[in-house]
């Protein structure tokens, strides 16, 4: 039943790429939050934009949190066990994001919002940061041994590579982020976030143009791939055909498109990576033999099959009231009793 | 330093904590529905006034139950590797299924409950927050399910692989219906019930006796005490004696662990309070007897087996078991008298209000419940070591091989003083929400009639008003 691991593996994927574009906005968001909006209206706009749903794009992670577990418990296990203090890292910030945004608009005094302004900030550009590095060592492979353990420290995942991964995604998201601001704010701040796209998207094109060469040049597997089969080239080529549409339309006022074509970057870039990576989960550094492959760590194919029928279930559902919260909180922000 | 018993703490900590929130999410989420209910029918703005303030306490107690719910997520892998890898097969799909069922539905609609009031007419409104409630008690659904299966695993088969032993699953319909779920969930959401009504009671009877928002304050109180009333006594001789008959039945070294039965007996006795002695082998304390026969078998003659009937390696952690398990049992019993003195005095000419002993005792009451829910937790938990899958795999086999304690060390440190960090917060923010009390309506959100009120309104006029 190989098919049904390569369907969870697409599935898998599909989930970290919602997971991006949903969490991704207010993620980004979160970091251009105090640079962007400079006094407290403006903040509360800012924050606002996501408050309704921030919630449930976090439920994209612990989605796919679940997922993994289910599909491949071998790697759920050995990735979270592995990156122990990374991922208690990824917890703390989980945390204070959330709390921060609950918590920043309770009370009026102006330092107790700016304090958590910042934490917002900061726990946004941790979770972009230490999900980038994660998946920088993901890529370029671990200490995995015949057990399924990871060795290493902390330290171990602080490499330039998987640092770059890191940065990159910070200014994907602000990118990102950046666009979806402009659909939901006006006047002066939205002069400014206009201002800004172009200029988090060039860093973010450079950026990502030397991860693209390191990558072919240093991991012969993934060069491989896209070398056997050209055209999967069509992924990554269509993610720089999002980019540059997506400035267009930011520029003639079409929001909402350059949030779509964003967002269709973002997965483009994933899948490209997903692409590479198949059908390695995780790549041991000791010995290729200690591989976690989708199929090797994959739970049995009765439990895939029921999983899938419950995604099947599921995921129309979830697609069709996300589409309706969203409808109901079109357009710009309007600050109201209720807000944040 | 021991990176097993540190795990454990941290787990015992985590999930302890993650379990002050959820509760109130499922009891104070019914009662929200309850006082939409009877606004949409009475139209009195009183009641939409109460459903502002308790949504807005609402989000609070959400963003809580979420901060810490996210930890238990990525713990199993975390902390648990080895336990993960033996049960993926089977203990995974549930946590995905409460993903794709429960979270996204509380996680998409929760914008609508706490942002909606003044967006959507009343009757959507009621909706949304009812799709949230409704997904609160959903997922407690299939973390309980998770979690019976722990305790009283069912519908699988060991099999050797290369890295071990691991268990796959054989019956999806088993592994759902474990013997214990049906009872336990019963019995959790009607805790939480419990939970969510003393909420409510305290803060009502705290305005009552502070002499401010005194009308809201009683609406809100007679609203929660007929759930408080009606659900404390249910809970001790109909979804409690359930959850003891399946742990007789299932797990019978528990049993005798929660009641520190040292031997086989027949008219066996139960505490209302005691102290086991371990080394002694002794329980010594104030016993009714035959009790524990009757609760157990429906028959006060009939034979409870006591630990020594099983080989100690198995025992739980026995005084400790005990003690969590009376304090549970007890506050079960106080509950039900307070409850009946509440429904007693607000019967009998409304003396209630006047009664400020007896309000007093409301406004404390929440953190009786809540540790009630907790020490319910802890009996089941602790009752189930050594084993982290009852009878299968030990808590020992079941840690993350590569771990150092230093690490857990650390990270036990960190979830310390986050949470104290935190709680302070919560309870702060709490506290002043309570104290500035329901707002006026403001205008916008008193023009109830200009919101669009069907689906064919939201999606026909522009929704923003
Ligand atoms: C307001 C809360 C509350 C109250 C008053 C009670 N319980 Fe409870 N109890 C719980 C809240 C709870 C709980 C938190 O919901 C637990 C934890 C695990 C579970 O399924 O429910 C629990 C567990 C639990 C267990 C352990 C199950 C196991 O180990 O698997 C037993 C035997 C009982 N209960 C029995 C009772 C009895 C006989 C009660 C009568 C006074 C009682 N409970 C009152
Ligand atoms: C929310 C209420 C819960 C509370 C308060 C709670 C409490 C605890 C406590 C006190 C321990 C430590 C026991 C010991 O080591 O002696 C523990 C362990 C554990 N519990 Fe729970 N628990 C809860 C729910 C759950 C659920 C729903 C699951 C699974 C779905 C679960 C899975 C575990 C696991 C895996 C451990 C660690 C291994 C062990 O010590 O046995 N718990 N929990
Ligand atoms: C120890 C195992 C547990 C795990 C893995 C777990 C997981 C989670 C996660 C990930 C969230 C956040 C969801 C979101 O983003 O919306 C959450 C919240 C929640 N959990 Fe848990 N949980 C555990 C224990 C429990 C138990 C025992 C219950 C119920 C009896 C429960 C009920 C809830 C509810 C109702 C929420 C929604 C948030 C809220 O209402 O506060 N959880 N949980």
């Amino acid at each position: 039943m190989m098919w049904l691991n390569i369907v969870w593996y697409a599935l898998f994927v599909i989930i970290i790429a919602g997971y991006l574009i949903m969490d991704g906005f207010d993620l980004g968001v979160g970091i251009l939050h105090p640079f962007l909006a400079k006094n407290d209206d403006e903040r509360r706009i800012s924050l606002n934009s996501i408050g309704p749903v921030w919630d449930g794009n976090e439920v994209w992670l612990v989605l796919g949190g679940g997922a993994l577990f289910a599909a491949f418990p071998m790697v759920y296990a050995s990735l979270f066990s592995g990156f122990y203090a990374a991922m208690m890292l990824v917890l703390l910030v989980l945390i204070l994001r959330t709390v921060a945004i609950e918590f920043r608009s309770k009370r009026p005094s102006p330092r107790w919002r700016t304090a958590w302004d910042w934490v917002f900030f900061a726990s946004s550009l941790g979770i972009a940061l230490l999900l980038g590095v994660a998946f920088g060592n993901i890529m370029q492979g671990v200490l995995l041994d015949a057990q399924g353990n990871i060795g290493g420290t902390l330290l171990n995942l602080l490499n330039p590579y998987a640092l770059l991964v890191g940065v990159t995604t910070i200014f994907m998201l602000a990118t990102h982020g950046a666009i979806y601001l402009s659909m939901k704010t006006e006047g002066e701040l939205l002069a400014r976030v206009k201002r800004w796209v172009p200029r988090l998207m060039i860093i973010f094109f450079v950026l990502n143009t030397v991860l693209v060469f390191w990558t072919v040049l240093g991991h012969d597997a993934i060069a491989d791939r896209y070398l056997q089969m050209p055209l999967l080239v069509l992924f990554p080529a269509a993610a720089l055909a999002a980019v540059i549409a997506a400035w267009l339309m930011v520029r003639r006022g079409r929001y909402f498109v350059a949030f779509l074509l964003s967002s269709a970057m973002i997965a483009g870039l994933l899948f490209s990576a997903a692409i590479g990576l198949y059908p390695n989960l995780l790549i041991s550094s000791i010995d290729v033999q200690y591989n976690l492959t989708i199929f090797n760590a994959a739970s049995q194919a009765n439990t895939l099959t029921i999983m899938l029928i419950m995604a099947v279930i599921g995921m129309p559902f979830v697609l069709l009231y996300t589409a309706g919260v969203y409808y109901i909180f079109r357009g710009k922000v309007q600050i109201s009793s209720q807000s944040y | 330093m021991n990176p097993e018993l540190l795990s454990r703490l941290q787990f015992a900590l985590t999930a302890s904590f993650h379990f002050i929130y959820p509760p109130i999410s499922m009891g104070l989420g019914l009662l929200l529905v309850v006082i939409g209910v009877i606004y949409v029918r009475t139209k009195d703005p009183k009641w939409r006034q109460l459903s502002f303030f308790w949504v807005k306490v609402y989000g609070l107690v959400f963003a809580m139950g979420v901060a810490t719910g996210l930890v238990q997520e990525f713990e199993f892998g975390t902390n648990w590797a080895d336990y993960s890898r033996f049960v993926g097969n089977i203990f995974g799909s549930l946590l995905a299924a409460e993903g794709i069922f429960a979270f996204f539905l509380e996680g998409g609609f929760l914008g609508l409950m706490l942002f909606g009031g003044n967006r959507l007419g009343p009757r959507m409104w009621l909706l949304s927050s009812f799709i949230v409630v409704f997904g609160a008690h959903f997922s407690a659904l299939w973390i309980i399910m998770a979690n019976s299966w722990m305790q009283t695993p069912a519908g699988y088969e060991l099999a050797q692989t290369s890295i071990g032993t691991l268990a796959f699953m054989t019956s999806f319909r088993e592994v759902v219906f474990t013997p214990s779920f049906i009872p336990r969930i019963l019995h959790t959401w009607v805790a939480s019930w419990m939970v969510g009504a003393s909420f409510v009671l305290s803060v009502g009877a705290f305005y009552v006796l502070r002499g401010r928002f005194v009308e809201l304050g009683k609406a809100t109180f007679k609203v929660a005490l007929p759930v408080f009333v009606v659900f404390s006594i249910l809970q001790v001789p109909a979804f409690g004696a359930m959850q003891a008959t399946a742990v007789t039945d299932y797990q019978p070294v528990k049993l005798a662990a929660m009641e520190g039965l040292w031997t086989d007996q027949s008219c066996a006795p139960m505490y209302i309070v005691g102290w086991v002695n371990t080394a002694a082998q002794t329980t010594t304390g104030i016993s009714i007897p035959c009790l524990l026969s009757f609760l157990a078998y429906g028959n006060i003659n009939a034979t409870v087996q006591g630990l020594n009937s099983f080989p100690s390696d198995v025992w739980a952690p026995i005084n400790l078991t005990f003690q969590v398990y009376h304090l549970m049992i007890n506050l079960g019993g106080l509950f039900i008298a307070i409850g009946l003195l509440g429904a007693l005095f607000a019967v009998w000419k409304q003396r209630i209000w006047r009664t400020r002993w007896l309000l007093w005792i409301f406004v404390f009451s929440i953190f009786l419940t809540e540790l009630a829910t907790l020490s319910g937790w802890w009996t089941a938990e602790f009752g189930r070591q050594p084993w982290i899958v009852w009878d299968l795999l030990r808590t020992v086999d079941a840690v993350s091989p590569n771990l150092s304690g230093v690490q857990v060390f650390m990270s036990v440190l960190m979830f310390v003083a986050l949470y104290a960090l935190l709680f302070v917060l919560f309870i702060y923010l709490l506290n002043e929400k309570i104290q500035h009390g329901p707002e006026p309506l403001a205008e916008a959100d008193a023009a109830v009639t200009s919101l669009p009120d069907t689906f064919k309104d939201i999606f026909r006029r522009r929704a923003r008003a």
